[in-house]
């Protein structure tokens, strides 16, 4: 790991100003960064250790209906509070169906929209990455990529955003606040993270020192808590992350579809609204055919970018799942084996 | 530059002074106060042999820069048992044969404890498996280790039950 100068800025805006210079880069938990510093991935010159601010670590019901939540609330917390799994039960599903119990301790909010692609070849230094070397090319291009981007990727990079959380997030219209060298300002997350193009070092929004400080999921998000799930293959079924994911959300009024919302994670470099398919399915009766057709519309313009044609079916899959388990009805508690496709009753034994 | 940090560890407080920032909470453990229970096995967050409880929750130390916990509170394997008393979980893994090297025991017992305090998989064999899935074990006593588990929240169960009776 590079020698690097750590600061622990004591205000938002110290830590602001301390981020703003070259070769700076945030400290939250460091479960993503720690392990990028220690492959040479990430190579800071200075940490911004965030986590002992003040005040970004709640979760505030606001008057208007909104929930703000704090960027370093733990996803763990973040998932254990019941009334926020109340009202956003697929955001907990795919909390919970993310990392390891000791990842989502530590991890937090504002860290989970940041974390870096899983790509083998960001990772590995030895490889041609245009994300961590810009212009050096892309090997995973013609090497292994079966787990690679099928929507929105470029020749410059197939890489995919990593987070669950993200997923539910973006269908339900989240925002983030930020802190940056010219005060507070607020984006829809659907406009954080970017899509690769001929730049794909530039991951998100961002400029220099700006410090996500809280997300806001809307009033009208709790109206689909009634019919919201997540679904996600993985290739193994805990601790692992998504080959291809969903989260649907249904508000349904006298066996019509009011209004859907769906987004998919593992098939892009973001977290993939696919707003085609929410439109076809408004004001329909909720039913196997509607699903299919928002399937096709979701993927319409998805294409393999190498040994991964196999995940746009997949994804038209789960898609058609994810509503359908979503119409049937968000279940009481979240299932043993959260957003797994092959959850069996729970208490039940399997080798 | 140096910093100062103070951490209370197994109960006792006790006070560094680090001239590098890049040392995680395992190393310190390990190379700092020869507390070397807490494993190192893939040192990236991946396998579980580190864990630890930070101010009561189950961590990888190994992704947990220690100047960043400063003022933190950590019980490790060696602050478990009372004495010659065995923790439950403890006395639970040799009950069960939950282990065969030995190598990830005591990242899977710092989870166990983590997680029955946790209280999200209670005595729900499949809760466990999934709320265990970040210790790995390649000798794969995955079995002796989740009866062991069950054992332990069965004893705690009991003893609640006796305490609120």
């Amino acid at each position: 790991m590079k020698q690097f100068d750590y600061v622990r800025p004591a205000t938002v805006a110290e830590a602001v100003a301390a981020a703003a210079q070259p070769g700076a880069t945030y400290l939250a938990a460091g479960t993503n960064l720690l392990d990028l510093m220690k492959g040479g991935v990430s190579r800071p010159d200075r940490l911004v250790d965030v986590t002992h601010l003040d005040g970004l670590d709640q979760i505030e019901r606001l008057a208007d209906g909104s929930v703000r939540i704090g960027a370093l609330v733990s996803n763990a917390d973040l998932a254990h509070d019941a009334e926020f799994a109340k009202s956003y039960p697929a955001v907990v599903e795919a909390l919970l169906s993310g990392a390891s119990a000791q990842l989502r301790n530590a991890a937090t909010v504002g860290g989970n929209l940041l974390q870096r692609t899983r790509c083998a070849y960001f990772y590995d230094t030895a490889s041609r990455c245009n994300k961590r070397e810009a212009g050096s090319g892309c090997d995973a291009r013609e090497g292994e990529n079966r787990t690679h981007a099928v929507l929105g990727w470029s020749e410059s990079c197939i890489a995919t955003h990593p987070s669950d959380f993200c997923v539910p997030l973006v269908a339900l219209d989240a925002i983030v606040e930020i802190e940056g060298r010219n005060g507070r300002r607020e984006i829809a997350l659907d406009e954080l993270h970017r899509l690769p193009g001929h730049t794909p070092e530039r991951e998100s929004a961002l400029e220099p020192g700006d410090l996500i400080v809280a997300v806001r999921l809307p009033p009208a998000a709790p109206g689909f808590a009634a019919h919201a799930r997540y679904l996600k293959v993985r290739e193994r079924t805990s601790y692992a992350f998504a080959v291809v994911s969903a989260a649907a959300a249904l508000r349904i009024e006298n066996g019509k579809i009011a209004e859907a919302r769906l987004a998919l994670g593992g098939v892009a470099a973001k977290p993939w609204r696919a707003r085609a398919a929410e439109d076809v399915l408004r004001g329909v009766a909720p039913t196997a055919d509607a699903f299919q057709d928002a399937a096709w519309r979701a993927l319409a313009d998805a294409k393999p970018s190498g040994d991964n044609a196999y995940k746009i079916e997949l994804a038209r899959r789960i898609v058609v799942r994810a509503l359908t388990l979503a119409a049937a009805g968000t279940p009481a508690r979240i299932p043993a084996l959260p957003a797994s496709p092959f959850a069996s009753t729970s208490g039940a034994i399997h080798a | 530059m140096n910093h100062s940090i103070s951490l209370t560890v197994n109960g006792a407080r006790r006070d560094f002074v680090l001239d590098d920032p890049r040392v995680t909470l395992l190393d310190l453990l390990r190379e700092r106060l020869h507390l070397t229970g807490t494993k190192k096995g893939c040192d990236r967050g991946q396998c579980g042999a580190c864990t630890i409880l930070v101010d009561g929750k189950r961590i990888n130390s190994c992704l947990a820069l220690a100047i960043s916990h400063d003022g933190a509170d950590i019980l490790t394997i060696e602050g478990v048992a009372r004495g010659d008393q065995l923790h439950p979980v403890q006395a639970a893994f040799i009950a069960h044969d939950g282990f065969q090297c030995g190598f990830c025991t005591p990242g899977q017992i710092m989870s166990a404890i983590g997680m029955m305090q946790e209280a999200q998989a209670g005595n729900d064999p499949e809760r466990i498996r999934e709320c265990m899935s970040g210790n790995l074990c390649r000798c794969g006593a995955y079995a002796g280790i989740v009866d062991a588990v069950l054992e332990a929240q069965a004893g705690a169960d009991e003893s609640n039950q006796r305490r609120s009776a």
